[in-house]
């Protein structure tokens, strides 16, 4: 546990910047309040894009996504854990967003069960209303066979039961166990992959880590001269051209 | 009620590719037109602008410039004895939503049709033999020519500025170019596209098996270049976003840069947005249409615009819906095969392949665009002999990058672990160093393959939605089969660290992942108004003051992308209803 905040500390060491940048972005008028008197201890908390509290997830709902993304993604010497790396944080902000209350969905009924693959998502659940549901299912399922929730298992044994749940032999009450695992790991990929700007990814982690170079991405030249040579940047994110 | 507006002369239903095309063909033929589109209007320079259209969550993940299934969708199943589902959220196809529709996040590969593609039934009859051709399989030629459909080819580059290798001038075989095209009058309007590693590498391995590699058509054009409409486009920057994204270098040919500007400023020409048509209004007995009645959507109003002509520009469904909703022609139906409406839908055979690893290549999959591809037509089409192998049509085979974006882009060799330590090590060790084989299969025209009402889901407007009964058939699987065994030949050749396992369809189709938005059919273009919805200038057989563009009026789907025949055959049709209809308003086919 120990090393693993080292590793957060040095991973993280560009963020504190990157995070100032955002929140002067937010609010010039505070920023400038700011600097000429220090903030009132009853002022209300600055909502800085850096802040890990939850718009959405309930306490048991922040745990449980943080020991998933923990487990999905290890705090290893290639990356911190995924909770380090934001992701709880753009799971929260995802599924606060419209995205997450079902925009761009078809949501009219009846809702049948498909006779078969390839029909795609049929639930009324918005992606708000799925994970709430999913991680419910899944804990009473541990609860039950494990005798702890999910939060509660050791990494060795969270990896157990994503593999059980990938699957399919997770044998969850009213919901399908290898859907959430989907669902799940798709969300976790997305935080730990996508721009920072939405709360994942802190420091570019992931995008240093693989060699992605995000922004500005104009290579007419680069085509020919980096032909079969690593090109390597410093990865720069929208933040970096906002 | 809806409130009656003032008759125009035309009346273009969706403003992408075909409606901006033919608006701008019709005013210039001096006519009033009115351009209704669903979506919002964009504008490139604020829509498509740096930093923000980088963004693969927003664009590539959640889909933001993609038609909203909210509004409308479709229903699914895969045959007609199974309950159809909706299709809830966008997957396997993606049509766009508002000014300038799916060419806004096109990938810019531009194509002609082979000119076998163009009589796929005559040309397997005449060279396999009238048994040769399944009960089935309901394929049909195109109603006009390869050859006459060249010029109109060529004014549709010339309006992308293409960039390309001429294969085939005026009958001459050009080295380094497609030797299957059809004859072209013209070279591309700019030379290709600058080519990945990865393309260079299958090239050589292509030509060492004595196939015949060449650049891919791209309309991510290579240089600047002026249009015929004297409008400026950039020159690609190998940016890495193209599809599901627009283009912040105004390199990505499309209506917003190459038509709209001129028709922007034409007195002639109206484009009103969040006007959502709802159905035609129709005369049976005159065999004319009379309007349009279409919803405001930020008010709720409805409006009826009569019309003397109407252009059906939507995307491929929009077209087959609007003549379903207003009861123009008759549905088709699979039992009898009688009915011409929604008769003939097909797809592309993708997302099949396969993935190599090379430990000493550094790929950058992050630079590059649809077009920095080497293609292969020699399994393409009827390109080779199909004797005893028991089905038809091809695939163009391809290898290329430029769509290293990491949510989606994350290779791994067989038998990594989904997750954890050892899945972050894999990603991490090859995402330089991976190479994928791409194939396009054709997609032949099957009788229980259709489109039709949905008795059960409603759109937002609370008109049925429309009905897919579509599957996958033993033509396909086998031709996917046939096709990777010359992909696996190729992989030998390129001599990879790691060879990856074969992507083969099996089992039904899936309407979650991407495949290609290369849906056709359901209005088909024929010569026989049983068959057929549309006569060769696009004409409906049913009213006369009707056109239909697009993909929906393809009898069948080679295994190109259609935006070429698309184009093409939008010009086509301007000409002949600037040249011969307007002068005598009326059928211009006689059945």
């Amino acid at each position: 546990m120990a090393d693993e905040r080292i590793l957060r500390r040095e991973f993280l060491k560009g963020a504190a910047i990157a995070g100032t940048a955002a929140a002067t972005a937010i609010a010039p008028a505070t920023e400038a309040a700011a600097q000429s008197a220090p903030p009132k201890p009853q002022a209300p908390p600055a909502a800085s894009a850096d802040s890990d509290a939850m718009v959405t997830l309930s306490p048991a709902e922040q745990a449980f996504f943080t020991a998933a993304a923990d487990t999905i993604i290890p705090a290893d010497d290639l990356s911190p854990s995924g909770s380090d790396c934001g992701v709880v944080t753009f799971i929260d902000r995802q599924l606060a967003s419209a995205w997450g209350g079902g925009a761009k969905m078809y949501r009219s009924g009846p809702f049948r069960k498909p006779p078969g693959e390839g029909f795609g998502y049929q639930l009324a659940l918005t992606p708000r209303e799925f994970f709430a549901a999913g991680i419910t299912a899944t804990n009473a399922w541990l609860k039950k066979t494990r005798g702890k929730e999910f939060d509660r298992l050791s990494l060795k044994e969270r990896d157990e039961v994503l593999k059980v749940m990938d699957q399919g032999k997770a044998e969850l009450q009213n919901f399908d166990g290898k859907q959430f695992m989907e669902a799940l790991l798709d969300i976790t990929m997305e935080g730990f992959f996508s721009d920072p700007i939405y709360g994942g990814n802190k420091n570019k982690v992931s995008w240093r880590m693989i060699g992605y170079p995000g922004l500005p991405a104009t290579y007419a030249n680069m085509m020919d001269l980096y032909r079969n040579k690593l090109y390597k940047p410093e990865p720069q994110s929208i933040a970096d051209f906002s | 009620m809806a409130t009656r507006l003032k008759e125009v002369d035309a009346v273009m239903v969706g403003m992408g590719w075909t409606g901006s095309i033919m608006a701008r063909e019709l005013t210039k033929a001096g006519l009033n037109v009115v351009g209704l589109e669903r979506g919002p209007d964009i504008k490139p320079a604020e829509d498509f602008a740096m930093p923000h259209i980088r963004d693969e969550l927003r664009y590539v993940q959640r889909l933001e410039i993609i038609q909203d299934p909210a509004m409308e969708t479709l229903s699914f199943r895969h045959r007609p004895s199974e309950q159809a589902l909706p299709m809830r959220r966008m997957g396997s196809f993606l049509p766009g939503n508002g000014v300038g529709g799916a060419a806004n996040h096109w990938g810019g590969q531009h194509w002609r049709y082979l000119p076998s593609d163009h009589q796929t039934r005559s040309n397997i009859l005449n060279r396999y033999g009238a048994k040769a051709l399944p009960e089935d399989m309901t394929v049909q030629d195109w109603a006009m020519t390869y050859d006459e459909l060249e010029p109109y080819y060529d004014r549709f580059e010339k309006l992308c500025g293409v960039s390309g290798k001429a294969g085939n001038l005026r009958g001459q075989k050009v080295d380094g170019g497609n030797p299957f095209e059809g004859a072209r009058q013209n070279d591309y309007p700019t030379p290709p596209v600058k080519m990945t590693e990865s393309a260079l590498m299958y090239a050589k391995a292509c030509k060492e098996l004595g196939y015949h590699p060449f650049p891919q058509p791209a309309s991510t054009i290579s240089q600047p270049y002026t249009n015929t409409e004297g409008l400026a486009l950039g020159g690609c920057q190998y940016c890495g976003h193209c599809e599901r994204a627009g283009c912040e270098a105004n390199a990505k040919a499309g209506p917003h840069i190459c038509v709209l500007p001129v028709l922007r400023a034409d007195p002639k020409f109206e484009l009103r947005v969040h006007s959502w048509v709802s159905r035609l209004t129709y005369d049976k007995a005159a065999k004319k249409v009379t309007g349009v009645v279409y919803t405001d959507t930020r008010t709720g109003e409805e409006y009826e615009q009569p019309a003397g002509m109407v252009v059906l520009s939507a995307y491929v469904f929009g077209n087959i819906g609007l003549l379903l909703h207003s009861g123009i022609g008759e549905p088709y139906d699979p039992a009898t095969q009688k009915g011409a409406v929604g008769r003939n839908y097909c797809y592309q055979l993708s997302r099949i392949g396969l993935t190599m690893f090379f430990k000493d290549k550094n790929f950058n999959p992050f630079m590059g665009s649809p077009g920095s591809m080497m293609v292969i037509d020699d399994f393409d089409g009827d390109n080779f002999d199909h004797t005893g192998l028991g089905f038809f049509g091809g695939c163009r085979i391809q290898t290329g990058h430029g769509e290293g974006r990491p949510i989606a882009y994350r290779p791994t060799p067989p038998g990594t672990p989904r997750w954890g330590s050892a899945w972050k090590k894999a990603a991490v060790d090859n995402y330089q160093h991976a190479l994928s084989i791409g194939m396009s299969g054709s997609n032949y025209a099957n009788r229980n393959n259709y489109v039709d009402l949905d008795p059960t889901y409603k759109d937002q407007l609370g008109r049925p939605l429309l009905r897919l009964t579509y599957n996958f058939v033993e033509n396909d699987y086998k031709l996917a089969e046939y096709c990777m065994s010359k992909v696996v030949e190729i992989a030998k050749v390129m001599n990879p660290t790691v060879m990856g396992s074969p992507r083969l369809r099996k089992g039904d189709y899936d309407i979650v992942p991407y495949q290609s938005t290369h849906n056709t059919g359901g209005t088909i273009m024929g010569t026989d108004p049983k068959t057929s919805v549309v006569n060769r200038y696009l004409q409906s057989w049913d009213a006369s003051n009707l056109f239909i563009m697009g993909a929906s009026t393809f009898p069948q789907q080679p295994a190109y992308n259609p935006t070429g025949p698309v184009g093409a055959l939008a010009y086509w049709a301007a000409d002949a209803i600037v040249s011969k209809y307007l002068k005598n308003p009326g059928p211009l086919v006689h059945a």
